[in-house]
């Protein structure tokens, strides 16, 4: 079952002429992680407020196409009521905090009193999505006062509280130090593990092959391709859109080390290993 | 210059929380990678260095020449700090006059600091940008533009706080190439780093930091190998260092074609 269908999405930001989302056409299947990759004009943030809501709701412009998540068409409802199938996490968790809030609890709260959840199942809820992050322990502690990767980690447990049918990660790493990130990364595991669609933004192509079921890769706000890991990385015309492939893959091209069946070339050290060995 | 040095340098920012306790450390004309965790120490000692802030204790000295006595501003004209933030080093609503602005604060004419913005920008590849409003562009072309604000000012030491962050492929080339051509005009570079495999492409000296110590400080080369004392320090090591290690293989690879010539050479 599709999560997320977009129909021939076109965008382009207020007092700009060109598009910046080029005629879009895809769907997400429930529990599947989807990465999207490309340069940085490539739009791929763009795309990500384009699914919850931001674009056109808090972003006008000109807008064309249609964008389903959960059933609902998101250009025909509001954010308030888009937040609860879709979450989006920031590239940097201090966008994501309100401010309004002088503890970790009470910033997890925050959304939930907005969407009116009663009390009790209130703080079931934010003891369950803190303790799952990991970040339970500091729960009284001022979000601010956090390391980068807790704050990131209260971040998507505040977005993941509302119980959302799919989470989105732009960059959610990008401005964490190599811990910080591996938290973030282990956590990324655990929701696949447990069949949560996602949708990925990251520049470290390892990450990507690691976890991404499908790999969208934009250019200039077109879509180029849609497919696995394996063949998306395996393009020889990658880097002409400005993205490289996993070093792993970049070194089995050199070697040609490849699957014998699909002539595709491994997008992990695992599989590298596995090929070398036939060899 | 030829030689920053840093003798037991002790500072903190609060009584009972000490960032350095007597750390030594001396910069040459190796280009230089910084790696070590958030809190570890690397930006509160650039601000050292570039005297934003004031040791407790300790002496930093230029070419055996102490710089005690010198001010944030005469340091400006020979140390420039490429800010992690763009943000935080932004003033101005054209991007000429954002790039000139350093240069003519350190005594440049407004034809020398002109001059010199356009060359900036142009090895930064935004010289089509000029009369941009910064805030205007996307936040990897700010960092770009605060690059360009240090490079016009022509510094002989050129310090970076996490210059790849939010930078895709293209950028961090751009970065890389922009580092190469420093270190060939002689001057001395020194970058924090998150990135393990940029640091490792780039740099030919890498030092790690924890808790405001230097745990590991050599060639690039052999610190990256070393997976026990980046592990201390929360850091992974890059990725073709990984790679050749998952392989079985205990040799120091640290570049791509490195591997790829040493498994050829096995086939």
């Amino acid at each position: 079952m599709s999560v997320i269908e977009v129909e021939n999405l076109k965008y382009r930001y207020p007092d700009t002429t060109t598009l910046v989302l080029d005629d879009l056409s895809f769907s997400v299947e429930k529990g599947e992680c989807l990465g999207i990759v490309g340069e940085n004009t490539a739009g791929k943030s763009t795309l990500c407020y384009a699914l919850a809501g931001l674009v056109p709701h808090f972003y006008k412009g000109a807008y064309g196409g249609k964008v389903t998540v959960n059933g609902l068409v998101v250009r025909e409802h509001e954010i308030a009521t888009i937040v609860e199938n879709i979450g989006l996490v920031f590239e940097n968790p201090f966008s994501q905090m309100t401010g309004a809030k002088q503890t970790v609890y009470g910033e997890v709260a925050f959304g939930l009193e907005n969407m009116g959840l009663p009390r009790k199942n209130m703080h079931t809820r934010i003891e369950k999505y803190l303790k799952l992050l990991d970040v339970y322990s500091v729960k009284d502690k001022n979000p601010f006062d956090l390391s980068g990767g807790q704050m990131q980690r209260v971040a998507i447990a505040s977005v993941l509280a509302m119980e959302p049918e799919v989470l989105i990660l732009d960059e959610p790493t990008s401005q964490l130090d190599p811990q910080g990130s591996k938290d973030v990364f282990k956590v990324i595991e655990q929701l696949t593990g447990k069949g949560m669609t996602i949708i990925l933004v990251e520049h470290k192509m390892e990450q990507i092959a690691q976890y991404a079921d499908r790999v969208l890769l934009l250019h200039e706000g077109k879509q180029i391709d849609l497919d696995t890991p394996e063949k998306i990385f395996s393009r020889l015309d990658l880097k002409e859109f400005g993205v490289r492939p996993p070093v792993v893959t970049s070194i089995a091209q050199a070697l040609t080390i490849r699957y014998p069946d699909t002539q595709l070339y491994p997008v992990t050290i695992q599989e590298f290993k596995r090929l070398e060995e036939m060899k | 210059m030829n030689r920053f040095k840093l003798k037991d340098i002790a500072f903190s920012y609060s009584p009972d929380v000490s960032i350095f306790e007597g750390l030594d450390l001396t910069f040459d004309s190796q280009t230089t990678a910084i790696v070590g965790q958030n809190g570890a120490g690397k930006t509160t000692l650039v601000k050292i260095m570039k005297g934003l802030l004031k040791p407790s204790k300790g002496t930093l000295s230029i070419d055996g020449e102490s710089i005690a006595d010198q001010t944030a501003a005469q340091l400006a004209k020979r140390v420039g700090l490429v800010f992690q933030n763009p943000n935080d080093q932004i003033f101005k609503t054209n991007v000429l006059e954002e790039v000139m602005f350093g240069p003519l604060n350190i005594g440049f004419s407004r034809f020398e600091a002109e001059k010199g913005a356009r060359e900036a920008l142009k090895k930064v590849g935004l010289e089509s940008k000029v009369s941009d409003n910064p805030y205007d562009l996307s936040l990897s072309e700010r960092k770009l533009i605060a690059l360009a604000s240090i490079l016009a000012m022509d510094t002989e030491m050129v310090i970076f706080d996490e210059p790849t962050t939010g930078q895709d492929f293209a950028g961090k080339e751009k970065i890389k190439a922009i580092i190469n051509e420093l270190k060939a005009e002689g001057k001395l570079i020194l970058c924090i780093l998150h990135d393990m495999d940029f640091a490792a492409d780039v740099f030919e000296r890498t030092v790690v930091l924890n808790q405001g110590e230097v745990i590991l400080d050599g060639q690039t080369r052999d610190v990256f190998p070393e997976k026990n004392v980046l592990e201390k320090a929360y850091l992974e090591q890059p990725y073709v260092t990984q790679i050749a290690q998952a392989l079985g293989y205990n040799d120091s690879f640290i570049h791509e074609s490195e591997l790829v010539a040493f498994l050829n050479n096995k086939k």
